[in-house]
C-alpha cells in the first residue's frame, strides 16, 4: 500500500477537528482532576476514621480499574439511575476521576511535605482550620506540586482515545471514521499518531520548562 | 435471570483472556524493558540512540492508537497478526518503554562507590552489571514495576476494541444480549480489582523476599 499525500490533505481537517475535541477534553479533565484529586487528598486527612477509609478504599478501586471500563460505567448505567450525561460530559468526569485518584497521591505528598513549623505558626496565630489551609498550606504545597500534576495530565490527554468507545467524536474516532469510509487504514491511523506524538514532543520541553521554574529553592 | 449463570460462565472465559494477556504482555514487556533500558546506559551511541527513539516512541504515542496500528496497518505491509498477538505486541511494547525508565534510573540510582569498586576489582562491565549492580537496582525497580504490571492489566481492557473477547468485551455482549447493564459493569470492575489486588500482594511478597538479607545495607 502506497503512502498518499492527497489523501492526507483531504482528512485533515476532519483530523484537526477531533484534535481539538481531545485537547478540549484534556483540558476540562484536567480542571476536574485536580479539584478531585485536591478533594481526595484532604477527605483522606480527615480526623473522622470512616471518612478516612472510604476514601482510601474508593481511591484505590478507582486505580486499580480500568478507564474504559469506567467510561462504560458512567454511559451505560448512570442514564438507568436516572442520570443522563452527554458522551462528552460523561467522557470529562470519568477521565477526571480516574486522574484524580492518581493527583491526590501528588497532593498528598506535597501536603506532607509542608514544614511542621507552619502549622504550629498557623495555630499560634489563631488561624482557622480554612484560614490555615487556604493561606498557609496550600499556597506552599501546590508549587512544588506543578510539574508532576503536569505529568499527569499529558498522561490523561493519551488516555484520551479511550473517550471514542462512547461515541465522543475526538481524533481518534474521526480517524476510525475516515478510514472505515474510505477503506484506508494506513494514513489516518499513522496521522494520529503522528499527531499525539507531535504534542507530547511539545510537552516533554514544558515540562522540563516547569519543573525549572518551580524547582524549590536550596 | 435464568441465565444468568451462563453469562456469568461467559464473563470468566473473557476473565481469562485478560488474565493470558496480562501475563503475555508483562512477558514481553520485562525484557524490552531490561534491553532499553541498559540500551541506554550503553558505551555506543547507536544503542543508546535507538533505545531512545523506541522510548520515546512509545511513552509518546498512545496505547490506543499503538493497538489500532498493529491491528490495522501492520497487515498492509504484510504482517498479519491476530488480536491477541497485535494486542500482546503493543501492550507489552509500550510498558516495557515506561519500564525501560525504570531499569535505567535504578541502575543510575546506585551509588557511586559501587561502580568504582567493579573498576577496582577489575571487573568488566558485564560482570560489574551482573554481579553487583543488577542485583542491588533489582530491588529498587520491584516497587514501581507492580505499578507497571497494573497499568499494563488496565490497558488490557482496550483490547476488546480490536474485537479480542476479554472482560470488558464480554460485559458489552452481556449488556447487549440481557439489556441489564448495572450488573455486568460491576461484575467487571470487581473482577479487574481482584487481579490488581492480586498483583500488589504478589509483588509485596517479591520486594519481601528480594530484601530479605539486604537490611542494614541500605540506607
Amino acid at each position: 500500500m502506497e503512502w498518499d499525500w492527497e489523501f492526507v490533505r483531504e482528512i485533515m481537517p476532519m483530523l484537526l477537528d477531533g484534535l481539538r475535541i481531545t485537547l478540549l477534553a484534556t483540558l476540562l479533565g484536567s480542571i476536574l482532576a485536580a479539584a478531585a484529586g485536591l478533594g481526595f487528598a484532604l477527605l483522606r486527612r480527615s480526623k473522622n476514621r470512616a471518612v478516612t477509609r472510604i476514601t482510601g478504599f474508593v481511591v484505590e478501586f478507582i486505580r486499580g480499574t480500568p478507564l474504559l471500563v469506567q467510561l462504560y460505567f458512567l454511559f451505560y448505567v448512570l442514564p438507568e439511575l436516572g442520570l443522563l450525561l452527554s458522551p462528552l460530559t460523561a467522557g470529562v468526569v470519568g477521565l477526571g476521576l480516574h486522574y484524580a485518584t492518581y493527583t491526590s497521591e501528588v497532593f498528598r505528598a506535597g501536603i506532607d511535605n509542608t514544614p511542621r513549623g507552619q502549622w504550629e505558626a498557623a495555630k499560634a496565630c489563631n488561624l482557622t482550620p480554612y484560614q490555615t489551609w487556604r493561606h498557609v498550606i496550600l499556597p506552599q504545597a501546590i508549587p512544588p506540586m506543578i510539574p508532576a500534576l503536569a505529568n499527569y495530565f499529558v498522561a490523561m490527554f493519551k488516555e484520551t482515545p479511550l473517550l471514542s468507545a462512547i461515541t465522543v467524536i475526538e481524533l481518534m474516532s474521526e480517524a476510525r471514521g475516515v478510514a472505515n469510509s474510505n477503506y484506508r487504514y494506513l494514513e489516518p491511523m499513522t496521522m494520529v499518531g503522528v499527531l499525539f506524538l507531535c504534542i507530547s514532543l511539545i510537552a516533554v520541553p514544558a515540562l522540563h520548562l516547569l519543573e525549572r521554574r518551580f524547582r524549590p529553592p536550596r | 435471570m435464568a441465565d444468568w449463570a451462563g453469562y456469568l460462565g461467559l464473563m470468566l472465559d473473557g476473565a481469562l483472556v485478560t488474565a493470558k494477556l496480562t501475563v503475555l504482555g508483562c512477558a514481553l514487556a520485562l525484557p524490552a524493558a531490561f534491553l532499553a533500558g541498559l540500551g541506554r546506559l550503553s558505551r555506543h551511541s547507536t544503542v543508546r540512540a535507538l533505545s531512545v527513539a523506541y522510548i520515546e516512541f512509545f511513552r509518546g504515542t498512545s496505547i490506543f492508537v499503538q493497538l489500532f496500528w498493529a491491528y490495522f496497518v501492520l497487515p498492509l505491509i504484510g504482517v498479519t497478526l491476530t488480536p491477541l498477538q497485535a494486542g500482546v505486541l503493543a501492550l507489552g511494547l509500550n510498558v516495557g518503554a515506561y519500564g525501560a525508565e525504570v531499569v535505567r534510573a535504578a541502575v543510575q540510582s546506585i551509588g557511586r562507590e559501587q561502580h568504582e569498586a567493579c573498576i577496582a576489582l577489575n571487573l568488566t562491565r558485564w560482570q560489574s552489571l551482573r554481579h553487583v549492580l543488577l542485583p542491588q537496582a533489582a530491588v529498587v525497580m520491584v516497587p514501581t514495576f507492580c505499578n507497571n504490571a497494573i497499568e499494563l492489566l488496565k490497558a488490557t481492557s482496550v483490547v476488546s476494541l480490536i474485537s479480542l473477547s476479554d472482560l470488558t468485551f464480554q460485559a458489552q455482549v452481556v449488556r447487549s444480549q440481557t439489556g441489564s447493564t448495572a450488573l455486568p459493569f460491576l461484575t467487571v470492575l470487581v473482577i479487574y480489582f481482584a487481579y490488581a489486588s492480586l498483583i500488589s500482594a504478589g509483588m509485596k511478597a517479591l520486594e519481601r523476599r528480594m530484601t530479605r538479607g539486604l537490611d542494614g545495607l541500605r540506607t
